[in-house]
């Protein structure tokens, strides 16, 4: 290419095209080496054991022998009104949560309530649900009330908070300006420019949130027993705790076929709402 | 009915937008204000019901000053103010009927609204308008399943429902086929004379402005630089308000 006509050197011919500048190269190539060195330098802090990790399949031969033959006779009892127990718990606490996080969504949302310091504490206090695990919250509230499902139905809904009020705040912040605009015109006032423009567009936004909310809450309502706070994960803890290896397969049975199930379920809703 | 006095409004302080208008609108008659893009019509429209806050100059409605109202005060001006959007401006997910009967917000307390319990004088007048705007049968249709001139109609519908004593237009016809355009012009305009309310439209369509307008404003660079009859807009005036020449023949 070196030996290309004359007739081709035109100014426009000379033009070079290169994807990234010489600046963002750089950045490029300092991304790459900054993640090459967080990733050997975690490999080093979590100090495999070489052994142990060699030894790693027999173990599991060794743990899902000691769970066959599944001890069915265990569910009919203790296990399903466990696992029914768990379902309690999400659902109250996605609904305790979707009460509580509708307001603080709403103040979080700047269309809606035009005040920075408002929006910033209403943030505030759902970053606080979020950044606290539910395991964490269950904790907490089994110190308050004791431990049983109580604790557990409010670490759930303490959990759902944040999740829930931010993704409903934001949902408020895309909401479409032109239909609050002509009723603003029409004099409405702010209750029912809320109910009247804002709900009809974040409606579908909102049970799909509940929805997506409450699947999660099924699963994370079902460990909340480790921590004694009612529910399947007692019963789990209880099995495991007595090394009752055919009674624990059992329960992560059941776990799964619920987590399954409420999956499915949110599918088939989802679809219907949106 | 509708007396701006030396109104003005910049968005950042020191570009105005709208320089000292000054303008009176007659209590009935289709009054169009044509002019370039971004020469501030949609702000001048906006300024009246304050969906944008002028920065000065008083807006005399029906023997008040708008302009100075806040909160009930001025929700109750704006119940006496209807508008109808370029983009509608429905509300989507809600039936026809619904965002006829949203007309009627500024009357209807939010709590009886959210049980759909609006006055039967209400919902009959809403059928009505709808057979007068021509969606006879439309009521409980959703607003997203209608095409652009079937919004336009209940947008329109949906501006009347608040019995107003003025009509705003901001570019009604936009973004509209040039046949439904007239059939939207000629809707508003039979609205405006058979009803004697007061229509102040924006519009980008000189043509359509001077069919159904009875008088016209001209805007450039934010001031009233043309104001009359339509019969007066001759290509000198029109020089005057677009600027060039070339675009004329």
């Amino acid at each position: 290419m070196a030996s290309t006509p004359t007739a081709m050197q035109s100014p426009v011919a000379a033009r070079e095209w290169r994807r990234f500048t010489s600046a963002q190269r750089l950045a490029r190539f300092a991304v790459y080496l900054v993640m090459t060195a967080a990733i050997v330098a975690s490999l080093q802090t979590i100090e495999i054991i070489p052994e142990f990790l060699a030894d790693a399949p027999e173990q599991v031969v060794d743990l899902l022998s000691r769970m066959w033959p599944v001890d069915w006779a265990h569910y009919p009892g203790t296990v399903h009104e466990a696992l029914v127990e768990t379902l309690n718990i999400a659902s109250l606490g996605t609904l305790l949560a979707l009460v509580l996080a509708l307001p603080v969504g709403i103040l979080a949302a700047h269309n809606l309530v035009p005040s920075t310091p408002i929006n910033l504490l209403a943030k505030l206090v759902l970053v606080s649900s979020r950044s606290v695990n539910s395991l964490v919250w269950a904790l907490l509230f089994v110190g308050i009330f004791g431990p049983g499902p109580l604790a557990g139905t409010l670490a759930i809904a303490f959990r759902s908070i944040g999740f829930v009020g931010k993704l409903c705040g934001e949902a408020l912040e895309e909401a479409h300006a032109g239909p609050i605009e002509a009723l603003t015109a029409a004099g409405a006032s702010w209750t029912s420019r809320l109910t009247f423009g804002y709900w009809p567009q974040v409606k579908p936004a909102f049970w799909s949130i509940a929805l997506f909310r409450w699947d999660i809450n099924v699963r994370e309502s079902a460990v909340l027993g480790l921590v004694g706070a009612g529910g399947i994960g007692m019963a789990l803890d209880a099995a495991l705790n007595l090394f009752q290896w055919d009674r624990v397969a059992v329960i992560l049975i059941a776990i799964f076929a619920v987590v399954v199930i409420a999956e499915v379920v949110v599918t088939q809703l989802r679809k219907r709402v949106i | 009915m509708l007396t701006l006095q030396h109104l003005s409004k910049s968005y950042v302080a020191g570009v105005p937008v709208l320089q000292d208008v000054n303008l009176d609108i007659a209590a009935r008659g289709i009054t169009a204000i044509i002019g370039p893009s971004g020469t501030g019509k949609s702000t001048l429209i906006r300024c009246i019901n304050r969906l944008i806050e002028p920065t000065q100059g008083a807006i005399l409605f029906d023997g008040t000053d708008v302009a100075r109202l806040s909160g009930a005060g001025l929700r109750h001006a704006r119940r006496h103010i209807g508008m109808v959007f370029q983009e509608y401006n429905l509300v989507e997910r809600l039936t026809v009927m619904e965002n006829l009967l949203s007309g009627r917000l500024g009357y209807v307390s939010a709590w009886r609204a959210w049980r759909r319990k609006f006055p039967p004088a209400d919902i009959r007048r809403a059928f009505e308008l709808l057979d007068v705007v021509g969606l006879t049968g439309f009521a409980n249709q959703r607003a997203d399943a209608l095409s652009g001139g079937q919004r336009q109609r209940v947008g329109i519908a949906r501006a009347v429902m608040q019995e107003p004593k003025l009509l705003l237009a901001d570019e009604p016809t936009s973004s509209l086929d040039p046949k439904t355009s007239v059939e939207i012009m000629q809707l508003l305009a039979d609205i405006a004379r058979s009803r004697e309310i007061p229509v102040l439209i924006n519009m980008h369509d000189v043509e359509l402005a001077k069919r159904f307008a009875d008088r016209v404003v001209g805007m450039s660079g934010g001031r009233i630089v043309f104001d009359g009859p339509p019969g007066d807009l001759d290509d000198g005036k029109l020089k005057v308000i677009y600027g060039g020449e070339g675009w004329l023949h």
